[in-house]
């Protein structure tokens, strides 16, 4: 079964979230994001059932926003961002 | 200094229990979980899978001593020593810091466990509305959690937010949901998403006139209005229940109500003990699982 993990808030000017499909992490051995990631937005953990998996870091959770506005010009955004790129598994979403 | 200054409005209700249904543990499998939160602190003891004993309190400036303190108190006039106990889960804020657990397990894991013993295995969404944060959690029908989504910026919507507003207008924190329901027409909810803004706006708001009753139903819609967005965000499905401190609060719970046009499920339990209740479930099925005793399991705790 799937298992989506959101981390981020809402704040006035938006949402701002990443998801994360943590099945997809438990048969990654890459762990691609920890280096795509030039706000080393992500970690590793051990989830509950001790599968390897990624989540963001606590110290980015609440500052989403900043983070990851050097990936996300105003114009020219690329259509798949570093994180994104660098997860061979497409386990990562933003919502904004 | 007058009275209103030094008494504590915030300080909820702390205390134990006991299952007056069963006399005895001994014979039986005894297993615990302990929520240490942010603001509170829970232990949980079930004997063979049935609620036996728990206490909940507020957490001390610690995490190992909280821990030990909950789950001597959840132990106190049971007979049960911490050697009784085959297996304990550390949930929580804190749960890496349960000096006696066998194991941790994240609080989202435990609380949508805890919810499908205390609500049944028809929730499907859950609100957990803790100390210092929220989460909208998805569960299946065997309380499996298949997504969530927790609100990482700060301390509205949250148990801490309602403690700063009881103080505030000196109001007991268990009245503030009944005052706040008890006004003829439904304020405009307070504007600020942050809890210090929206003290400074309460605070004018009761320079400009406004009741208590007032400020307090404007809070409480606000506090309602933000966490449903994440439970929109994250997607709703019935049927839906609430835990954490905050659903002891019928002016925010109604109000969540009201906006979604969806009721929550009336809990039995205290809705603060759903976390350490996950969390002595999941010690349960843990130590069948394991199919040994507590000293060969406690190597798993390193670096957990
Ligand atoms: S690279 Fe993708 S699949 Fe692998 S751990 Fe990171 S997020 Fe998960
Ligand atoms: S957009 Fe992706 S790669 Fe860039 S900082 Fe954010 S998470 Fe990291």
């Amino acid at each position: 079964m799937k298992m989506i993990a959101n981390h981020g808030y809402k704040d006035g000017s938006g949402e701002y979230y990443i998801s994360l499909d943590t099945d997809k992490c438990s048969l990654c051995e890459e762990h691609g994001c920890l280096d795509g990631c030039p706000g080393q937005v992500f970690e590793i953990e051990f989830d509950d059932w001790d599968e390897e998996v990624a989540t963001v870091r606590a110290g980015a959770r609440n500052k989403l926003k900043q983070i990851c506005a050097a990936c996300k010009p105003v114009s020219g955004r690329p259509l798949r961002l570093p994180c994104q790129i660098a997860c061979v598994s497409d386990a990562i979403k933003h919502s904004w | 200094m007058n009275e209103n200054e030094t008494k504590e409005y915030w300080r909820w209700k702390e205390y134990n229990w006991k299952n007056p249904d069963i006399p005895d543990w001994r014979g039986s499998l005894v297993t615990a979980g302990v929520d240490v939160g942010s603001t509170s602190s829970q232990a949980v003891i079930m004997v063979d899978g049935e609620l036996y004993a728990f206490s909940n309190m507020r957490t001390g400036s610690d995490s190992p001593s909280s821990a030990i303190d909950a789950i001597n108190w959840a132990m106190e006039g049971t007979g049960l020593t911490l050697d009784d106990i085959r297996f304990t889960v550390g949930t929580g804020y804190g749960r890496v810091n349960v000096p006696f657990a066998n194991k941790a397990v994240t609080e989202i894991a435990c609380h949508a466990r805890g919810a499908n013993f205390m609500y049944g295995p028809t929730v499907r969404t859950l609100l957990d509305m803790g100390g210092q944060d929220c989460k909208a959690i998805h569960c299946d029908e065997r309380g499996k959690v298949t997504s969530f989504l927790m609100n990482d910026k700060c301390a509205a919507g949250t148990g801490r937010g309602m403690e700063v507003f009881a103080n505030l207008l000196a109001v007991p924190i268990e009245e503030v949901g009944a005052m706040s329901l008890s006004v003829e027409e439904e304020p405009a909810p307070v504007s600020s998403t942050c809890v210090v803004f929206a003290k400074t706006e309460a605070t004018g708001l009761l320079r400009a006139g406004w009741s208590k009753e007032k400020v307090l139903a404007a809070y409480c819609s606000a506090m309602a209005s933000r966490v449903v967005s994440l439970l929109e965000r994250n997607g709703m499905e019935k049927d839906f229940a609430i835990t954490g401190g905050i659903a002891k609060n019928p002016g925010v719970v109604q109000r969540i109500e009201r906006i979604l046009g969806v009721e929550a499920l009336k809990p039995i339990y205290d809705t603060q003990i759903a976390g350490a209740l996950g969390g002595a479930l999941f010690a349960k099925a843990l130590f069948a699982k394991a199919g040994k005793d507590k000293p060969a399991l406690q190597g798993k705790m390193a670096g957990r």
